[in-house]
């Protein structure tokens, strides 16, 4: 079953009510994990450079901002002291475009191509998120599948699961 | 410019010593790494979005990280690579700037 069609109007994505509040849910608890600026209160911060950044020891922060050098501490800290900031905003952004996109509960929502692309990215990222939290492998549906309905992660899977079929839609609808 | 007039004959020039020229000015690359998370379709359209790759050479460079681990998707100056890969993070995307060797 496909949530996503094009249209003459736009790009439709067809979302349940219950679907949608877990969208909106999932994109503000993205804003909550972006939400702590590094050096928010720096002068620097005002044209974007942090002051002191440096690779989050949250998983899921580090996966979303991941160091641009392997073998050169010193080159990362650079890349992400100038970055950081700057991607955390168009993170938060395009979190904040899927909210403001959704309307109404239960009723569809009309995108065009760029606001489909901006939800391509907010998805990703939460899936990013859950996917490390859930410690995601490439066997990860398999073992999904085997999981105990009981299992405390089971809901977290089963979102990780529809979000990975939303956005795959999102994907074949604007290709 | 015309290929009319008498080419004087070709004139051994001292080659001037390349090899330290290309390691001083050796393209830095952009790689992008595999990670269990990011949709192959999504990964190939970021390549599409990014690059302006057609689709047949975004799907070879998504193949290339999903079987090989990683690829080289773009190589240029260092400026060049380093925001290529700031826009490869703002997709999500598990990407690194190294010197080619």
């Amino acid at each position: 079953m496909s949530h996503v069609k094009r249209t003459r109007q736009g790009i439709r994505v067809r979302l349940e009510a219950e679907e949608a509040a877990l969208v909106r849910a999932l994109m503000e608890q993205l804003l909550a994990l972006l939400g702590e600026a590094p050096g928010a209160d720096d002068e620097l911060a005002s044209i974007g450079i942090a002051d002191n950044a440096t690779k989050s020891d949250d998983p899921v922060l580090a996966r979303l901002f991941p160091d641009a050098y392997q073998d050169d501490g010193e080159a990362a800290g650079e890349f992400r002291r100038y970055t950081e900031m700057g991607l955390r905003d168009g993170k938060r952004e395009a979190a904040e475009t899927v909210l403001n996109t959704l309307g109404e509960p239960g009723g569809d929502v009309m995108l065009d191509e760029k606001q489909a692309q901006v939800w391509l990215r907010a998805l990703n990222d939460v899936r990013l998120a859950l996917g490390t939290r859930l410690d995601i492998t490439e066997e990860w549906y398999e073992e999904a599948e085997g999981m105990d309905p009981r299992d405390p992660r089971a809901p977290m899977f089963a979102a990780y699961d529809w979000l990975t079929m939303l956005q795959e839609s999102l994907v074949r609808a604007l290709w | 410019m015309s290929a009319m007039s008498t080419a004087p004959a070709p004139v051994e020039l001292e080659r001037p010593d390349v090899e330290e020229d290309v390691s001083a000015d050796r393209p830095w690359l952009a790689i992008v790494w595999n990670d269990p998370i990011n949709l192959m379709s999504y990964v190939t359209y970021v390549f599409q979005a990014v690059f302006g790759y057609p689709k047949t050479k975004a799907e070879k460079l998504m193949l290339d990280v999903h079987h090989k681990g990683r690829a080289v998707v773009a190589n240029g100056t260092r400026e060049e690579m380093e925001r290529d890969v700031e826009i490869l993070h703002s997709y999500g995307l598990w990407a690194t700037v190294k010197r080619d060797d």
